[in-house]
């Protein structure tokens, strides 16, 4: 068991290390940041001068070193246009990222387990159809042309709900957040709306096909053979067993929807990461590109990490597997 | 049991097999109406020069003087507009053609090397096996635990934005789909008596795969190729949107959505929501026609 952890935590290591060359040697062959970040109208001395602040007149092999040194003090460089430490820059964002990838998450939840029994139960009833039709959709509409409709209808069309910004926040048990406010809440809504299209589609998926066999199985029609009511073998004896997939399929796509906020933030200028990462790409912010993809393969390597040592716990055949 | 469902599988048929081939494929009405969709999207894409009303990209015939005009306006020449036009006075009807042929050739080129990168990688890990085996299946499980947008992300971020750019994107975001893929099936058929047979005969390696093993596995990387394609078009169209994919010079739907966006607050609806219907709808027909050749191709489901 140690020894497996050891094994996957080192792999994590490479990975994450194998990244940050490729992120590091690769956003330093695009583009010439003096061009984008110095006044045109500057003279020779004073572009010379930013570019030995800004350590651009050094080799790239020992930008390199100075930045891996710094990363470990949890130094990612200071962002070009900001003039702010990038890791400080991504940390302020990153509550609103995950307000919303949270917030999406609880909605794919609780819209589509109810939806997705519904369809198990009575599978060729119209109802049915028609929610697993619209899951199809679901997961083949692409997210930011879904943005795009929700904001025309909603906030052009019908003037229901606002369309971009994070609205007012409040702090309440020292978490800063918009679900707080009401005027925060109906900024949030349509952009977690968004985000939570694909993984409702999916939650929908998983709960039909489970509640499909569950249906089937001995226990429940033992419980119907008591005389239990219909509801209670529902929220009983059919949600736990269905429970254990859809939760699985849930903690590993958590990550997805952190990537996938990055195209929801653009559409609805979502003050978080994703939002941040696509301006810093479009300015050549090297230090925010570098700092933000470092932490977002942390938080994949470690939630891989997490997931696969829990896996191992609570199915031996995996170490085993991982030993050979 | 085996040998016939292999053979079954086999994609070389014979003429018997096309039709039987067929007459499976046409038990859902479903996937025969999409497939006859997306034909007709792809004769679009390929003859758009011949069958747009007008060439949105010639700067002679558009006019910037019918700019956002509403679908279905005429111009003073009398051209309609079935589709309204964009900001710089396009018609929308001609961009759209325009654009499903950048995005289906980027999404099926795309396609195409990541399938020959995969199955090369995977045909030959599941052959032979080993430590070369060990190492890239660590790579592909490694790559598919990030979601493709962020791998794509990424890799645009770091090589910066352009039409070979995106198209290599797109491969290193799905060649890993089949390199798993023909692993799996290779793996089955490797120990079968044919390959047995073939190296008894003392047949190269690449001899045996090529031509004995990737026969009997192209089944299942015909199943991924379809829908791993309707997803890089959706890709592509999601990275040109967020400005990273393709150049203004290519313009795909994802672009031409891209352009509508900012009109869109304005109430002019058409420039954004006509390309994207245009997309969802390819990628709808494509997901249908591989979810129907999955079930042909399901040995489990084989009648």
């Amino acid at each position: 068991m140690t020894a497996f952890i050891l094994r996957r935590s080192l792999q994590s290591i490479i990975v994450l290390f194998v990244m940050s060359v490729i992120v590091f040697v690769g956003v330093n062959l695009v583009g010439d940041p003096v061009d984008m970040l110095i006044n045109p109208e500057a003279d020779q001395m004073e572009i010379d001068r930013v570019i030995r602040e800004l350590g651009l007149d050094r080799p790239v092999s020992e930008q390199y070193w100075y930045f891996l040194v710094n990363a470990f003090q949890g130094d990612l460089g200071r962002s070009f246009v900001f003039g702010e430490p990038a890791l400080k820059l991504i940390v302020q964002r990153m509550p609103a990222t995950m307000e919303l990838a949270l917030f999406s998450l609880l909605l794919a939840i609780v819209f589509g387990i109810p939806l997705g029994v519904y369809a198990g139960l009575k599978p060729n009833s119209k109802i049915s159809r028609t929610i697993m039709a619209g899951s199809i959709l679901g997961f083949s509409m692409p997210t930011f042309w879904v943005g795009i409709i929700l904001i025309m209808f909603f906030s052009v069309h019908l003037g229901w709900l606002p369309s971009t910004g994070r609205g007012e926040v409040a702090t309440v048990f020292g978490i800063t957040s918009s679900i707080f406010t009401l005027d925060g809440l109906s900024h949030l809504f349509l952009p977690a709306f968004n985000l939570a299209l694909f993984k409702l589609s999916s939650v929908i998926r998983l709960a039909r096909a489970g509640t499909r066999e569950v249906i089937l199985q001995d226990y429940i029609k033992f419980a119907r053979a008591k005389g239990l009511a219909e509801s209670r073998i529902i929220q009983v004896h059919l949600l736990k067993n269905i429970m254990i997939p859809i939760v699985t399929v849930i903690g590993l796509e958590f990550g997805s929807l952190i990537a996938f906020s990055t195209v929801t933030e653009t559409v609805f200028a979502w003050p978080g990461m994703g939002k941040l990462i696509i301006d810093a790409i479009y300015n050549l912010d090297r230090p925010i590109v570098v700092a933000y993809l470092m932490i977002i393969v942390l938080i994949f390597v470690t939630l891989n990490l997490i997931v696969d040592i829990l896996y191992s716990v609570l199915d031996p055949r995996v170490r085993i597997k991982g030993v050979e | 049991m085996a040998q016939s469902s292999a053979a079954a599988a086999a994609v070389d048929l014979p003429a018997s097999g096309w039709r039987k081939f067929w007459s499976d494929f046409s038990e859902s009405p479903t996937a025969v109406v999409a497939l006859l969709v997306f034909l007709t999207i792809l004769f679009i894409a390929v003859f758009a020069p011949l069958i747009a009303p007008t060439d949105p990209y010639d700067l002679a015939t558009v006019d910037i003087m019918n700019s956002r005009l509403a679908p279905g306006s005429e111009d003073f020449s009398g051209t309609v507009f079935w589709l309204g036009t964009d900001g710089a006075g396009r018609d929308m009807l001609s961009a759209i053609f325009y654009g499903l042929r950048v995005s289906l050739g980027v999404g099926a080129l795309s396609g195409l090397v990541a399938l020959v990168i995969g199955a090369a990688v995977g045909l030959s890990a599941a052959y032979f096996g080993g430590r070369f085996e060990t190492l890239t299946m660590r790579i592909v499980d490694i790559q598919l635990s990030f979601p493709s947008i962020l791998m794509a992300l990424i890799i645009l971020a770091v090589f910066g934005k352009g039409v070979e750019k995106t198209i290599i994107a797109l491969v290193l975001v799905q060649w890993a789909y089949y390199a798993r893929a023909a692993r799996a099936s290779a793996l089955v058929e490797k120990n079968k008596e044919y390959v047995e047979a073939a190296q008894c005969l003392a047949l190269g390696h690449r001899r045996i795969i090529l031509h004995h093993i990737m026969p009997n596995c192209l089944a299942p990387l015909i199943v991924v190729g379809t829908l791993q394609t309707a997803h890089a078009i959706s890709l592509e169209a999601t990275l040109s949107f967020l400005g990273l994919g393709l150049p203004i010079t290519e313009p795909s739907l994802g672009l031409l959505i891209g352009n509508g966006f900012e009109f869109m607050y304005s109430g002019d609806y058409w420039i954004s929501i006509f390309p994207g219907i245009a997309l969802l709808i390819t990628i709808v027909s494509i997901n249908l026609v591989g979810d129907q050749l999955r079930d042909i191709f399901n040995p489990r489901l084989q009648r």
